[in-house]
């Protein structure tokens, strides 16, 4: 048993999954504890709800359709907020991949974008989002606008200093073996550098939903991010705990999704860095 | 007297009064250089001399400083299929199997269209040359999956579907272990003979060039005159069957090595004898 606490012990697969496993029942069991210990004293208490009461919670605000609008919360609030962040995060790649792509291929555009890029990637992003509500207005279009501008030049830089370290001579290798000098970006860069703007896109999420979550915070009528801040003025607990969780488990599938598809689609990728 | 143009324009490879700096470094100066068809050249020096550096001019990665470069009565390009390249690494393109790697030069020039009616085609002469390079039981691997040695018959099969005019290869075998290096050298002396090719090899390891050539060229630092760039200091003929058979001999005994009497003929100008 003490072995296991050496330096550079092995560790069996089962004790890793025990090991890691092991933080969540000691959180989880913490709060249970100190959630009891407040309920008993007065079982009106608001901070610290109840298992029970954030099971009951939950499932009244994915079954029961809200009283003004008809809605089912838990869902119209997802589906909201899904489209606004992939619409955003989609639109990011797009652009982040073709900017990345023509800096790198052709010196004019990269002369041109280089340290105007920089700086635009130094602004931070929230720090405009009142400029994006005043000039977009509150609607859907600044929500997108801002996950848009937080994540389009973090992939263009990168894409741009990915496309940098391949090879030179792979060009030269395209050319002798009769590749026209035009097709080079779309035969030979575009195809390597897929794996990675999804890599890429993958560590952009977390910043995306930072933005998202901010902008709906601020100004929405639905949404995760929306239902946390509304919910938040009644100290409804039992809500935002599982909105977190809930908001945790989407962050967490999607990652997993980008990343079993680099894998499957891209299997030569791994090893490349 | 016949003139020196004359010989360098019938040439099948003529390099004539090559200049070439960086950052003005003179690396290349006042160099002449004519390779004819079926040679094996290999194109030896200390390093930094600049063999890369013409090997580079050569294929076209780089635009020559001053001089021309002539390939079969026409001035060099940009790269194209009629120079095929081999390099150190990266010759492959990490994205693609094997077999789509060698296939690639018969990909690159078509349109998509085009190439669905040609795919078949020339898949099955993509697994004709790696059958014949013996990898053919690796087809459907990624480079990273292969060994350095490996890598390099694909690389050599790659070129070889192209079916270039001349083939340059810049330090391919370098960065493999002996023995594996030895198997390759071995293997592209059997292509060279096969395909009756035109080889420019560039290494910085004396006894590959000798093993491997039909004729030893060495770069070196040009002392006569202002310019201070290589020019070509030795250029011999080493088909001759007596070098082959000691260097043959040589092996067989398992001696690693040079004898010296042939290491003097190719380092030290002084024994030349009027060739």
């Amino acid at each position: 048993m003490l072995s296991l606490f050496r330096t550079h012990a092995s560790l069996s697969s089962a004790h890793k999954v025990v090991l890691a496993l092991l933080p969540f029942l000691l959180v989880i069991l913490i709060y249970l504890l100190a959630s009891d210990a407040r309920l008993s004293v007065n079982p009106d208490d608001k901070l610290l709800p109840s298992a029970t009461k954030m099971v009951e919670s939950t499932i009244r605000m994915a079954s029961q359709p809200d009283l003004r609008t008809g809605n089912y919360l838990l869902w119209s609030d997802t589906l909201a907020s899904l489209t606004r962040l992939l619409l955003g995060i989609f639109l990011g790649s797009l652009v982040g991949l073709m900017v990345g792509l023509s800096t790198s291929i052709f010196p004019v555009m990269r002369a041109i974008s280089g340290p105007f890029l920089t700086f635009l990637s130094i602004v931070p992003p929230l720090t405009i989002l009142p400029i994006l509500f005043i000039a977009l207005g509150v609607g859907e279009t600044s929500k997108i606008a801002l996950i848009f501008l937080g994540t389009v030049f973090v992939i263009s830089r990168d894409l741009q200093l990915y496309i940098a370290h391949l090879p030179g001579e792979q060009i030269t290798k395209a050319l002798s073996l009769g590749a026209r000098p035009a097709s080079i970006p779309v035969r030979i860069l575009l195809p390597q550098v897929m794996p990675r703007l999804l890599d890429t896109t993958r560590l952009t999420l977390g910043a995306a939903w930072l933005f998202l979550i901010a902008a709906e915070m601020i100004s929405a009528t639905d949404g995760l991010g929306y239902r946390i801040g509304l919910v938040r003025r009644y100290l409804a607990m039992d809500v935002i705990i599982p909105y977190v969780l809930w908001i945790t488990f989407l962050g967490f599938v999607m990652d997993w999704f980008l990343r079993i598809s680099v894998k499957s689609f891209f299997p030569w990728y791994e090893t490349q860095r | 007297m016949i003139d020196q143009e004359d010989v360098a324009r019938s040439a099948f490879l003529s390099c004539i009064n090559i200049c070439h700096s960086y950052q003005g470094k003179d690396v290349l100066s006042n160099l002449d250089l004519s390779i004819q068809e079926g040679e094996f050249v290999t194109l030896v020096g200390p390093s930094g001399c600049g063999k890369s550096t013409l090997l580079r001019l050569i294929i076209g990665q780089e635009r020559v400083g001053s001089g021309e470069i002539i390939l079969s009565g026409e001035p060099i390009g940009p790269p194209d299929p009629k120079r095929g390249v081999v390099f150190q690494n990266y010759s492959l393109f990490p994205h693609l199997t094997v077999l789509e790697n060698v296939i690639l030069s018969k990909k690159l020039g078509l349109s998509r269209w085009a190439w669905r009616n040609l795919r078949r085609e020339a898949e099955e002469e993509g697994r004709d040359m790696l059958q014949m390079v013996k990898m053919i039981d690796h087809a459907k691997k990624y480079p990273h999956q292969l060994s350095g040695g490996q890598r390099q018959r694909v690389a050599i099969a790659q070129t070889l579907l192209q079916k270039p005019t001349i083939l340059c290869m810049d330090e391919p075998f370098s960065a493999l272990d002996p023995k594996t290096r030895e198997s390759l050298q071995l293997f592209l002396k059997e292509i060279w003979k096969d395909f009756k090719m035109t080889i420019l090899f560039v290494t910085h390891d004396l006894e590959e060039a000798l093993i491997l050539g039909t004729r030893l060229v060495s770069l070196g630092a040009n002392q006569s005159s202002s310019a201070n760039g290589s020019k070509v200091l030795i250029d011999r003929d080493i088909s001759d069957p007596c070098i082959q058979a000691t260097l043959d001999a040589e092996r067989r005994n398992k001696l690693r090595g040079i004898p010296e009497e042939i290491r003097r003929l190719a380092t030290d100008p002084t024994m030349d004898d009027g060739v």
